[in-house]
């Protein structure tokens, strides 16, 4: 067909104009409501931690809802795939993403350089940028607490520990059940398998009835499915929930779990962007600013009840700090004391040690 | 219960959805067939398993559902593979995929829930034997099934006519197809059967397992299923002895680090992989050995009269 034809240049103009019209519609429906993304790394109904991540975002829904747009994005792999989801959630217009685990960072990071008008939270991480801020909770609180009940409910003083990654986190987790534990009984003995997952349901139950079969019980996980406390209620052990409360799954086993509760930080981060006030930061609370709750002790003697209150108040409060100090590394030398009296964040979120009284070796070292 | 018992016990359950989906692909494999999708099927049956097991409380309903899920899925693998003559690897691939993202559809209504683990069979007296008693007498009824399954198998391939005919069929569809036999509709009936067992395996997950459904729950088993095939040299005697070696090293791993043996976990997580290409490297070398070759028409797609 020849290019001066009429007829084409009309169809070709009329294409073009149809194109660009086209372009311009989404950008123009986005500019009511503030979208806000969330990156998730299970299902939602994993009841475990990503059921909790949704729970908040429920609830920002419930207190913002007029203002805002929540997208998530479920079940998205930790790595280089876990770029192109949040890269995505950036390009369609989302103003504030929430990336809720570990393993984004450096994608979060990456991310963040492209897009510097979009503003990134990230959870239990320790990059931070202009744009990035981070947040979690002092797990290790409810841990130190649950270290306490443990020791007074284990009929034989071994207890059972699912770990996930020997990352920081986890073994400041484990640390601070143990010298939980410690405080009611010197003589605590653990036991530590790893997965390598923070979700594998079927590992999580073989590895509960590994740690049972060699003579621990009661079950800590620092794993996010109801596995382990289903295999504690089958065999008449104790365990303790992690991230929800998962007493259905174990009504005769589960002592008490640690409920994550990111809620009200989310509508807390969400109104700061509305008010043009977001900046940067680090958000790292406990059970003082109730980002972490205990659910309700069950399954416990009234005495053992009072303890576990007791040092949950201690805690928020201030008087009671899980790594007092002097901790005792498993050399026998105590631990530099950054904190006056008790070791500080940066040793908390880096530590890489065990403490005194655990007889395994954190793999990889 | 002593440890060793406990180990075993463990090791016997853990097993079974490897010998069960193995099983089914095995016989998938012998008839010329190589069908990747095991772990789709897998995630299938247990998704189905489970909704069908929660919404009528019966363990048996479930675990049909899950055979039923498996077969679906192959049914469209064999629609495509030989109905179609679409090459199987990528078949089998994309079919693992949406079995994945279908599985995580059908059972997002039912994560949360619970159900009543699949009954352990206790026969009278001999299930109260020290030792030996629990381990081969007090199973639940999956795992009498696994074993049972892999003795027909072996009869079917080995001492009937149409197993013959089956063997023939993987190993030279042409000269089978010559001979009058019906290559695509013996095909098709194996990936069917192939698939069944695939979902009955993986319906195992949720049904006796861990009783609850979570999406992902397979976690890789359909291809741990498909390397126990190779590491068996397509031979079902081996298969049976694969598959509780698989699942001994994933079982025992983990008590070597409760018992702070200090074995580095990935590793041990590693060995089955290992080993199967190992003995992938071993059988390609020792190519005057007919019986443990794979089957010569192993993945190539057939056309009658073209």
């Amino acid at each position: 067909m020849d290019m001066r034809n009429p007829i084409f240049m009309v169809v070709a103009t009329a294409a073009a104009a149809a194109l660009a019209a086209g372009t311009n519609v989404p950008r123009a429906i986005a500019q009511g409501k503030l979208k806000v993304g969330f990156v998730y790394l299970g299902p939602v109904g994993d009841f475990g931690w990503t059921y909790q991540h949704e729970v908040g975002r429920q609830l920002l829904v419930k207190e913002l809802g007029s203002k805002v747009e929540t997208t998530y994005l479920e079940n998205v792999n930790e790595g280089p795939d876990s770029e192109r989801a949040i890269e995505q959630l950036a390009r369609s217009g989302h103003k504030l993403i929430f990336t809720t685990s570990f393993g984004y960072m450096d994608p979060t990071m990456k991310v963040a350089k492209k897009y510097p008008n979009v503003f990134f939270e990230h959870n239990t991480g320790y990059k931070r940028d202009k744009n990035v801020a981070t947040y979690s909770a002092r797990f290790y609180e409810g841990r130190h607490i649950q270290g306490k009940i443990a020791a007074k409910m284990s009929k034989v003083g071994v207890l059972g520990y699912i770990g996930s990654f020997p990352i920081p986190e986890v073994i400041s987790g484990i640390n601070s059940t143990i010298l939980g534990a410690q405080s009611i009984n010197q003589d605590i003995k653990v036991k530590i398998i790893w997965v390598n997952s923070w979700f594998d349901p079927g590992k999580e139950a073989d590895a509960a009835k590994a740690l049972l079969d060699q003579g621990a019980d009661v079950i800590m996980q620092h794993t996010d499915s109801p596995a382990a406390m289903q295999i504690a209620e089958a065999r008449k052990a104790f365990a303790f929930g992690q991230d929800s409360d998962m007493i259905k799954f174990g009504p005769n086993a589960q002592l008490t779990a640690i409920v994550n509760n990111w809620g009200p930080y989310y509508v807390e981060r969400v109104q700061a962007v509305l008010d043009n006030k977001w900046t940067s930061g680090d958000v790292w609370g406990g059970l003082k600013s109730k980002m972490l709750l205990m659910a309700p002790y069950t399954n416990m003697p009234d005495e053992v009840k009072k303890l576990a209150m007791d040092a949950e108040a201690a805690i928020a409060a201030g008087t009671l700090h899980p790594f007092n100090c002097p901790v005792i590394d498993q050399a026998g030398k105590p631990v530099e004391c950054k904190g006056g009296t008790h070791l500080d964040d940066g040793q908390i979120l880096g530590m890489n040690f065990y403490v005194a009284g655990i007889d395994d070796k954190i793999p990889g070292k | 219960m002593g440890l060793a018992e406990a180990i075993i016990l463990a090791v016997v359950t853990a097993s079974t959805p490897l010998l069960l989906a193995a099983a089914g692909e095995l016989v998938v494999e012998r008839a010329g067939v190589l069908n990747l999708g095991v772990e789709g099927m897998m995630i299938m049956g247990a998704a189905c398993g489970f909704a069908g097991a929660y919404l009528t409380g019966s363990t048996l309903i479930g675990a049909l559902c899950g055979i039923a899920a498996g077969m679906a899925l192959s049914a469209i693998f064999a629609l495509l593979t030989l109905g179609l003559a679409v090459n199987q690897v990528a078949t089998g691939l994309a079919l693992t995929i949406l079995g994945i993202g279908l599985s995580g559809l059908i059972g997002a209504g039912f994560v949360g829930e619970k159900i009543v683990p699949a009954p352990q069979l206790h026969l009278p007296l001999l299930s109260n034997l020290p030792f030996a008693g629990r381990i081969l007498f007090a199973q639940d009824a999956f795992v009498y099934l696994s074993l049972a399954l892999i003795a027909a198998m072996w009869w079917f391939i080995y001492r009937t006519r149409w197993g013959l005919v089956l063997r023939a069929v993987g190993d030279n569809h042409a000269s089978a197809h010559a001979l009058g036999y019906p290559v695509l509709t013996i095909r098709t009936c194996a990936v069917l059967f192939g698939g069944a067992c695939a979902g009955l395996g993986g319906a195992y997950l949720p049904l006796a397992y861990t009783p609850f459904f979570i999406p992902g729950m397979t976690a890789g088993r359909g291809w741990i299923a498909l390397a126990l095939v190779v590491f068996a040299s397509w031979l079902p005697g081996r298969l049976v002895w694969g598959a509780y070696l698989f699942g001994a090293v994933s079982i025992l791993q983990l008590h070597a680090q409760g018992a702070g043996l200090g074995i580095p976990s990935q590793l041990m997580s590693a060995l089955p992989y290992l080993a199967t290409i190992m003995v992938l490297v071993v059988i390609s070398r020792a190519r005057g050995s007919a019986r443990s070759a794979a089957p010569a028409s192993l993945g190539m797609v057939f056309v009658p009269d073209r």
